[in-house]
C-alpha cells in the first residue's frame, strides 16, 4: 500500500479484509467514536447542562419549595423530605430530555440536513452499526449526566439509601427507554415541519408533569393517570424512588418498571434498526 | 508535492476486458490477489416503484482503468454508483466489485472503496483533520497510521494549513479537496466519483483534476461520473454514454467522436429568423446538418471545406466558426438536446 517516506519508516493501510473484519466487529463502537468527538465539540454545554440544572431544580424545589411542602405533609411523600422524593424524578427527567435532543436532530442532521450518515455508510459500517453508534455515544452522554447529577443530589443529602447511585443506571434506561422509540420515529421523517417542537411540548413536558414527577402519581384524577403508566419518567422514577430511599412498592411492580423499560427501549431499537437499513439502502 | 505512492510503486496499464476474468478474494486479512476486472455489472437494473432507474446495463472495468459515466440529469449514473458502491440494493441482474457481491458482501466490497459522493457529507463540527482521522476509523484503522497518513493527505489535496480550521469555514473546491483525501484514507484500489467537479470553478476543477489524474498515473481505478464533457475527455480511458438508465453507447472518447459524430464542426450564426429556413439552401454539405434555433451545426471532416461550399452558394452567415468535433456532440446526439431537469 502507501507509502510515506518523510516518515522515515513504511506507512501502510492494512488490507481491505482486515478493515471489513474490524469493522463488522467494532463497526458500532468507530461510529461512537465520531459522535463523541462531535459532542466534545460542545462538551462544555453539556458539562454547564449536566451541572446547572439540577443545581437549579435541586435549589429551587429543595430550599424554596420544600420547605413549604415539608412543613405540611411530610406523610404524603413517602416518609421522606420533598426534595428526596423528586430527586429521582428529576434524574429521570433530565435523561429523558436530553434523549429527545440527542436522538432527534442529530438523527435528522444525518439523514437530511448535512447528510452525516452517508459518509461512514460508504465505509465498511453498516446502517445498524451508525444507529448503535450514535446510541452509544448518548448512553455514555447519559451516564455522564447522570453521575453529574447524582453527585448534586447526593450533595444535597436527598439520596439516603445505599443503592442511590443504582438511580445512574435507571436514568440512563429510561433515556434509552424514551429515546429509541423517538429515534425510530426522527429517522423516518423526511422533511422538518416543526415535528421535535411538538414532540417536546406535547410529549415530553406533559409526560414530565404528569408522570409523579412532583407529586405521587395517584394524587391525580384516574383519568389522567395512564399518563403516568405509558411513561418512561414514570417507570424510571418509581424505580428511581426504590433505589434512593426505598420507595415501598409491591416487587412486582418493581419488575414491571424494569421490563416495561427494557421493553420499550429493545421496541425502539428494533425499529430504528429497520428504519436505518430502509432509508440508506434506497 | 508528494505523490501517493501505489502499494506495487508503478503505474498500472489498463488491461484489455477479453483478457481475464474476475477472480475472488474472501479471506479476511489476506493480501488480495487483485482482480483483473474490478468491476462487472451483467443486466443491472434498479427499480424505484414504476420508476426504472437503471435498465439492464452490462459492464465491466478492468484494474486500473478510469471508466467514466456520462448521461444527462436522471439517467442512472448515481443509482449505479450507488449499486457499485455496496449502498443500494440491485432490483436484478449480476454485480461483483473485486469478485465479490456487494449485496453479499457490503463491508468487504466497501473496505475496498473510495468514494467521493455527488454531495458533500463532511462532519462539518470537525477539523478538517479530524474528518480524516475519523474516516479512518471507520475502516479500523489504528490512530498510528492515521495521524501521519492524515498529513499527507492534507498535502495531497493542499489543505495542510488549513488542518485545524473547521470544514464550514472551506470553500466548495477545498471541501471537495478534503472529500478526494478523506476517500483516499484507507488507500483504495478503486475510487468512486460521482460528479466530482459539478459547482466549482475552473482553478478548482484543474487542480482537482491534476489530483485525479496523479491517481490514475498511480494505478488507481477511477469510476467517474459527471457531465462535464471536458472533464470526461481529460481523465476517461473509456467510458458509457447512459441515458434513461440504458447504455447508448460504449468506447474511449475518440473513439465515440469517430464512430458517432464527424471530424469538425461547422457552426454558422444566420440569425434566430434565418436559422430555421436556412436548411433547405445548405443540403448537401457536410455529413450531417442539424438546425438549432441560435444556429446551424454542419458536421464535416473539413470544415474549411464546407465554409467555402456555404460562400460559394451566396449564403453569406453572420459568423462562421469551425471547430473539432467533441464528446459534446456526441453526448447530444445520443441523448438530445431537449431539457432535462
Amino acid at each position: 500500500m502507501t507509502e510515506l517516506p518523510t516518515a522515515g519508516r513504511t506507512l501502510r493501510a492494512h488490507p481491505p479484509g482486515v478493515s471489513a473484519a474490524k469493522a463488522r466487529r467494532w463497526g458500532a463502537f468507530y461510529y461512537a467514536e465520531q459522535v463523541l468527538r462531535v459532542m466534545k465539540g460542545y462538551g462544555w454545554s453539556i458539562f454547564l447542562y449536566s451541572v446547572g440544572q439540577p443545581a437549579a431544580y435541586l435549589f429551587a424545589m429543595g430550599v424554596g419549595l420544600a420547605t413549604l411542602v415539608d412543613t405540611n405533609t411530610v406523610s404524603a411523600f413517602g416518609g421522606v423530605s420533598y426534595i428526596a422524593f423528586i430527586a429521582p424524578a428529576l434524574l429521570v427527567s433530565a435523561a429523558v430530555m436530553t434523549a429527545a435532543n440527542e436522538f432527534t436532530f442529530p438523527v435528522m442532521d444525518g439523514f437530511k440536513w448535512r447528510r452525516v450518515y452517508y459518509g461512514p455508510h460508504a465505509s465498511p459500517l453498516t446502517p445498524e452499526q451508525i444507529a448503535a453508534g450514535q446510541i452509544i455515544a448518548v448512553t455514555l452522554r447519559f451516564l455522564l449526566q447522570s453521575v453529574i447529577y447524582f453527585a448534586i443530589v447526593a450533595m444535597f443529602g436527598a439520596s439516603p439509601s445505599g443503592w442511590g447511585w443504582g438511580s445512574v443506571l435507571v436514568a440512563t434506561l429510561a433515556g434509552l427507554s424514551f429515546g429509541l422509540p423517538l429515534m425510530a420515529y426522527a429517522a423516518s421523517i423526511k422533511e422538518d415541519k416543526g415535528q421535535f417542537a411538538m414532540v417536546m411540548r406535547f410529549i415530553v413536558m406533559p409526560l414530565f408533569l404528569f408522570s409523579g414527577t412532583f407529586f405521587p402519581l395517584d394524587t391525580l384524577p384516574v383519568l389522567v393517570r395512564w399518563i403516568g403508566w405509558i411513561s418512561p419518567i414514570w417507570h424510571g422514577t418509581e424505580l428511581g424512588r426504590v433505589m434512593t430511599f426505598g420507595y415501598e412498592e409491591s416487587p412486582v411492580l418493581t419488575i414491571i418498571h424494569v421490563v416495561f423499560l427494557l421493553a420499550l427501549a429493545w421496541f425502539g431499537w428494533v425499529l430504528t434498526k429497520r428504519q436505518f437499513v430502509r432509508r440508506m439502502g434506497q | 508535492m508528494p505523490e501517493l505512492h501505489s502499494a506495487e510503486g508503478t503505474s498500472k496499464k489498463p488491461v484489455p476486458a477479453n483478457e481475464t476474468g474476475p477472480t475472488n478474494q474472501t479471506e479476511p486479512g489476506a493480501v488480495p490477489a487483485a482482480p483483473r476486472y474490478v468491476i462487472t455489472a451483467e443486466n443491472l437494473t434498479k427499480t424505484y416503484g414504476d420508476v426504472t432507474a437503471v435498465d439492464g446495463i452490462s459492464f465491466s472495468v478492468p484494474a486500473g482503468e478510469s471508466f467514466g459515466l456520462l448521461g444527462p440529469n436522471g439517467a442512472g449514473k448515481s443509482t449505479t454508483m450507488k449499486m457499485i458502491g455496496g449502498v443500494s440494493q440491485r432490483t436484478s441482474g449480476n454485480l461483483t466489485i473485486m469478485g465479490l457481491d456487494p449485496e453479499q458482501n457490503g463491508p468487504e466490497v466497501r473496505a475496498h472503496l473510495g468514494v467521493v459522493p455527488q454531495q458533500d457529507n463532511l462532519d462539518e463540527e470537525l477539523k478538517v483533520r479530524d474528518n480524516l482521522l475519523v474516516y479512518g476509523r471507520y475502516f479500523g484503522l489504528p490512530m498510528s497510521y492515521l495521524k501521519p497518513k492524515a498529513d499527507e493527505l492534507l498535502e495531497f489535496a493542499q489543505l495542510t494549513d488549513k488542518a485545524k480550521s473547521k470544514v464550514d469555514a472551506l470553500s466548495g473546491g477545498m471541501k471537495r479537496r478534503l472529500t478526494i483525501a478523506r476517500s483516499l484514507i484507507n488507500e483504495p484500489r478503486i475510487l468512486l466519483l460521482d460528479e466530482p467537479t459539478t459547482g466549482l470553478d475552473p482553478q478548482a476543477r484543474h487542480i482537482l483534476w491534476d489530483r485525479l489524474f496523479r491517481l490514475k498515473e498511480q494505478g488507481v481505478t477511477l469510476i467517474l461520473t459527471t457531465h462535464y464533457m471536458d472533464e470526461a475527455e481529460q481523465l476517461c480511458d473509456r467510458l458509457i454514454v447512459v441515458d434513461k438508465g440504458r447504455i447508448m453507447a460504449e468506447g474511449s472518447p475518440a473513439a465515440l467522436i469517430r464512430d458517432y459524430s464527424t471530424r469538425e464542426v461547422l457552426e454558422l450564426r444566420f440569425g434566430s429568423e434565418r436559422n430555421a429556413s436556412i436548411g433547405a439552401e445548405l443540403g448537401g454539405i457536410g455529413e450531417r446538418l442539424e438546425t438549432l434555433p441560435d444556429r446551424v451545426l454542419i458536421y464535416t471532416h473539413d470544415g474549411e471545406a464546407a465554409l467555402e461550399e456555404v460562400s460559394a452558394r451566396g449564403l453569406r452567415p453572420l459568423t462562421s466558426l469551425v471547430r473539432r468535433s467533441s464528446l459534446e456532440d456526441v453526448f447530444l446526439r445520443l441523448t438530445g438536446r431537449s431539457l432535462v431537469d
